[in-house]
């Protein structure tokens, strides 16, 4: 399981950090996408693995539950996560609309103009 | 007067000038004048504590625990240069009334003055040297807008540029010397510091602290070599060099070497470095001075030559020698100030300062030649006036000081320094005023008026008074400020008087004079000498100086930041690599202490799953739509991975936030192109797959040997599982921490969300503002379009769930306390229920049936959390503080109440509208004429009949 767990995490690091080094904007969304998954997953494995004991009290017996906290922690990243990725869309789509160009690298010409300013 | 009130009355008052100049400039220069009257006058109520040899302080802790406290303390020192400070600065805020002209922002310029005067009466009163540090770079900052002050002037931006790098970097310098001094002394207040002298000398921090401070001290003083400084800053208007350089800013730096006399002085390398400095400066500023033409000129090295001879006295430790300083401080302030008034005068009226135009202005400006030669005579050292008395102490003293075993070296060289400076003194008198009457002046020279030369006349009585009374009118302050320099204690026996017998000072100074005079008969022959030899341009060193760093950190920056993103990243990524590789082979990795679980047969597909859809994603980016539904496994494995690991919650949150993500992602790849173009290189593809392998396996060797082992510490995670229920009053631990043990933490984060909403809005609004409307508008789908936009079966079908998943939403809000659920979770449910609708009718339609704007939504979320923890304080408990009680009424079962659902309520609207309103922001982009129906869908059969009927009825 460990294997597998840490296995998938350094696959989504590889396959997000190479989409990210693309040089338009909509492959460089999906490696964050990617990249997210992995941290994500990465964070909540620093709890260790355990199947079959969610965080739920048990009222009733003894029980052995997982540790709740990197479980609380990912959840608001979840959602972070999901606001970062729609801000970055948003650029990424106003930068392409306005210039027709979806590419990450400042354009060259726009050097020049923007040491006048 | 509190002393705060006196040093924030500038600050207060700075505002004053720059909005009453709209009333006018008398306004504007009433209103500085009147705010530092009043701050004089408030100073001045101290004068019986003072002179009775107290200390005033005024305290107030600010952050204790860093040493950073607002303490206050007036002295007799500080006493002495906060009324230098508050009352030359009346006189130059007169002066400067008439000096600048009509076009002058004269608001501006009370403002800046006032700011910077602040800042010099915080240097002087301050007893925390942290806080000093801050009014030390407040006057560095200040001064350079007032150097600066002629904006269009190229040499007045040079100058402010220069003076602020000298002085600034300076300054920080002398942070770390304050730093290290403070942590000797064990207190960063003076008062404390300045009785731990055994202590400071013996550490071996001491000539470290003191070469740091003494940096910080010379660079503001204008020691050599960081003199050059001040000849630039003439640029200034003459009013800021009257004040900045002649009485408060450059005398900053003597401040602070007065002020730690008590504890740095009197030790060899004090000696040696602090004395030769002096020395050094007061011969160089001198022999400048009088080979410059240019009136300002003159002046700023003689400063340069004056400061150098109170850094001397400074230097030399002995208590009389102190005694002189702080003597020649106040006698340098006033007949200096005068001298720069004086210029300004003849500058403002003859419309030149070139020495080489002037001449014979006694008959046209007799007022001003008053003043200027009186002034004049002072700086030269000739009896009575007030110069003479402490230019005959300093000589006084080097006769009697040893430097390196010579007993003739400090007083010869000194000697010379007062030669030259009798030299220059009689100069500025003899080629301005004295000499025939011109008829080439560029102006036309007659007495200003009396607003101008009021303030110097007032100080040239000063000088007169001073010299022929020092005792009674300066020996009170001398010694009050003395005491203060010298912490304490008896002063040695010392007179100030005009006559002490053939002294080997009177012969010194008699052949100064002489030798003075002499010099100045033969000025012409030896200009011409002095101009062809070669000389060091200080400028020129500076500016290639400059010019060097500036191309360095070109370099860097270009290098790094070229605007190329993947180049950032590929460094930032490698850079990551590289500190994780360093930290693994610097660090030990404990021994394995978990085992390996062996997997089921499910986890070993959703891995293959992932993996597969993964590599493919890579493989495939290129097609963007076969990407994105290749994401949508990658998200769906991880979900399922949470729940196998006991982590139902996420698992939740995953599969909702996989859905608004996805579509977010298709809205916005609707306007972008469909493919990715092949553009890299294949050995840059083979570079930047290494770096992602290298990165994937650290993260994943990482995460393995963490998996491998028990945790190094004790969690804290028993804690929230023990006071989960007994604390929070929910048995979902998750939830819990979110909405109780770090509700503080999910109160920021759902006031992030909301931000980056509103970011995706703001943008929206800019670009559907710009010319890319006009694009949107005509713009032809790349991709053919559904003929039915608004298909029947869907539209039902999502009237129909609308209801069922916004009670699912409700359902998983309400148990979130107890079980997998809550407000983030339902937020996500609720959102995508009402997206739905979007999709099925389309924006229009779902936007005109929506009654609430999404903003309202996350602002009365924000508003709903924030209110329900304020809430906890009328239970007298801190902000967030939970409760929870149970209830039971009649024919109910009973139930819990907790302010935590209150508080999860919040959340719950935050996040629907921060999804909705990002949502919708990228669905505005599509809107096209004619693209919104008054109809839900496109065909309707019942709509068809009854328009059947209706055409036929």
């Amino acid at each position: 399981m460990e294997l597998l767990v840490a296995s998938a995490v350094g696959i989504l690091t590889a396959a997000g950090v190479y989409l990210i080094l693309r040089r338009r904007s909509f492959p460089v969304i999906l490696g964050l996408s990617l990249l997210t998954y992995a941290v994500n997953v990465f964070l909540f494995a620093t709890g260790r693995l355990v199947t079959g004991a969610p965080p739920i009290l048990n009222k009733y017996k003894e029980v052995a539950y997982t540790d709740p906290l990197p479980q609380a922690l990912v959840l608001t990243a979840i959602v972070i996560s999901f606001g970062m990725t729609a801000v970055v869309v948003m650029i990424a789509l106003g930068a392409y609309l306005s210039s027709r160009d979806d590419g990450t690298a400042m354009p060259v010409e726009a050097d020049g103009a923007e040491e006048e300013a | 007067m509190s002393l705060f009130l006196i040093a924030a009355l500038p600050f207060l008052g700075a505002v004053f000038p720059a909005l009453l100049i709209r009333a006018g400039r008398n306004a504007a220069a009433s209103a500085a004048g009147l705010t530092t009257l009043l701050a004089f006058i408030g100073l001045m109520l101290h004068i019986p504590a003072v002179f009775r040899g107290e200390t005033v302080y005024a305290a107030v802790d600010w952050l204790p625990a860093l040493g950073v406290n607002a303490h206050f303390f007036l002295d007799g020192l500080g006493f002495l240069f906060a009324a230098m400070i508050l009352g030359i600065g009346l006189l130059i805020i007169l002066y400067a009334r008439y000096y600048l002209s009509r076009e002058d922002p004269m608001g501006q310029f009370y403002s800046y003055l006032l700011l910077f005067q602040g800042a010099m009466v915080g240097i002087v009163l301050s007893d925390n040297i942290l806080l000093l540090l801050v009014f030390w770079e407040l006057t560095s900052l200040s001064s350079f807008l007032l150097i600066g002050y002629w904006k269009h002037l190229p040499e007045g931006r040079q100058g402010a540029r220069m003076a602020l790098t000298v002085t600034g970097s300076g300054g920080l310098a002398m942070i770390a010397g304050m730093l290290m001094l403070g942590h000797i002394a064990g207190s960063y207040d003076l008062s404390v510091i300045l009785q731990n002298k055994e202590a400071i000398q013996s550490s071996d921090l001491y000539l470290p602290a003191l070469i740091l401070i003494l940096l910080g001290a010379f660079t503001k003083s204008a020691q050599f070599p960081f003199h050059f400084w001040l000849p630039h800053a003439m640029a200034a208007p003459t009013p800021v060099s009257a004040y900045l350089h002649s009485a408060t800013m450059v005398k900053a730096g003597l401040f602070l070497m007065a002020r730690l006399w008590p504890v740095l002085a009197g030790t060899p390398e004090w000696f040696y470095i602090v004395a030769t400095t002096g020395l050094v400066t007061m011969l160089v500023g001198a022999v400048i001075a009088l080979f410059k033409d240019d009136l300002k000129a003159l002046l700023a090295f003689s400063t340069v030559s004056h400061l150098g001879l109170i850094t001397m006295l400074l230097g030399f430790g002995t208590k009389i020698a102190a005694v002189a300083a702080v003597f020649h401080i106040i006698n340098h302030a006033t007949f200096k100030a005068a001298l720069f008034m004086t210029a300004g005068i003849v500058d403002h009226e003859a419309g030149t300062r070139n020495i080489k135009r002037l001449g014979g202005l006694r008959h046209l400006m007799p007022v001003t030649f008053t003043i200027g030669m009186v002034a004049a005579l002072s700086m030269a050292g000739i009896p009575p006036l007030n110069g003479f008395l402490s230019k005959e102490m300093m000589l006084e003293e080097t006769a009697h000081t040893i430097w390196n075993g010579s007993h003739l070296i400090v007083p010869a060289l000194a000697t010379v320094a007062a030669l030259f400076s009798a030299a220059y003194s009689f100069r500025f008198i003899a080629h301005v005023f004295l000499g025939r009457k011109r008829d080439d002046y560029p102006g036309h020279p007659h007495d200003p008026n009396t607003g101008m030369w009021i303030g110097p006349a007032f100080l040239v009585v000063l000088v007169v008074l001073i010299g022929l009374a020092s005792a009674k009118i300066a020996g009170p302050m001398v010694a009050t400020a003395a005491g203060a320099v010298t912490g304490g204690g008896e002063l040695p026996y010392y007179s100030l008087k005009l006559w002490h017998g053939l002294t080997p000072a009177l012969y010194m100074s008699v052949a100064a004079t002489i030798g003075g005079l002499a010099l100045l008969a033969l000025h012409a022959p030896l200009q011409r000498i002095w101009n062809a030899l070669p000389r060091p341009e200080a400028k020129t060193i500076f500016d290639a100086l400059i010019g060097a760093f500036t191309r360095l950190s070109q370099f860097v920056t270009e290098g790094l930041h070229n605007g190329v993103l993947t180049r950032y990243a590929a460094i930032m990524v490698a850079f990551t690599v590289a500190i994780g590789y360093f930290a693994y082979r610097g660090g030990t990795l404990g021994t394995e202490t978990r085992q390996l679980q062996e997997p089921g047969m499910l986890p070993v597909v959703g891995w293959f799953a992932l993996v597969v859809a993964t590599l493919f994603i890579v493989a495939k980016h290129r097609n963007r739509l076969l990407a994105l539904v290749l994401i949508g496994v990658v998200g769906l494995v991880v979900s399922m991975a949470f729940n196998y690991l006991s982590a139902p919650d996420l698992a939740l949150t995953q599969i909702s936030v996989e859905v608004v993500t996805i579509i977010l992602m298709l809205l916005a790849l609707n306007f972008m192109p469909k493919e990715t173009p092949v553009e890299t290189p294949a050995l840059t593809r083979l570079r930047d797959g290494a770096i992602s392998v290298v990165a994937g396996l650290g993260a994943g060797g990482l995460i393995y040997a963490l998996l491998m082992r028990d945790f190094a510490f004790p969690t804290i995670s028993d804690f929230h599982l023990a006071n989960s229920y007994k604390g929070g009053g929910g048995t979902n631990v998750v939830n819990v921490i979110l909405v109780d043990f770090r509700g503080y933490d999910t109160f920021g984060e759902i006031i992030v969300l909301g931000i980056a909403a509103m970011v995706i809005f703001a943008l929206t609004e800019a670009v559907l503002a710009s010319k890319v409307r006009a694009y949107l508008l005509n713009r032809k789908p790349d991709l053919p379009q559904a003929g039915d936009s608004h298909p029947l079966m869907m539209v039902v079908a999502t009237r129909v769930m609308m209801p069922l998943a916004l009670m699912v939403a409700a359902y998983i809000f309400f148990r979130g306390h107890n079980l997998p659920g809550g407000g983030f979770i339902a937020g996500l449910v609720a959102a995508i229920a009402i997206i739905m609708q979007y999709m099925a009718s389309g924006f229009a339609w779902a936007t005109e049936r929506q009654r609430y704007p999404y903003h309202a939504i996350i602002g009365s979320g924000v508003l709903i959390a924030a209110a329900t923890g304020m809430g906890a304080w009328f239970n007298g408990k801190p902000f967030l503080t939970s409760d929870f009680g149970y209830l039971h009424w009649a024919p109910l079962e009973e139930f819990e109440w907790a302010t935590a659902a209150l508080f999860d309520l919040g959340v719950f609207l935050a996040v629907v509208g921060a999804v909705l309103l990002a949502l919708e922001s990228l669905s505005r982009f599509a809107w096209q004429p004619g693209i919104s129906s008054e109809h839900a869908m496109d065909i309707n059969p019942a709509r068809d009949e009854a328009a059947k009927t209706g055409t036929e009825g």
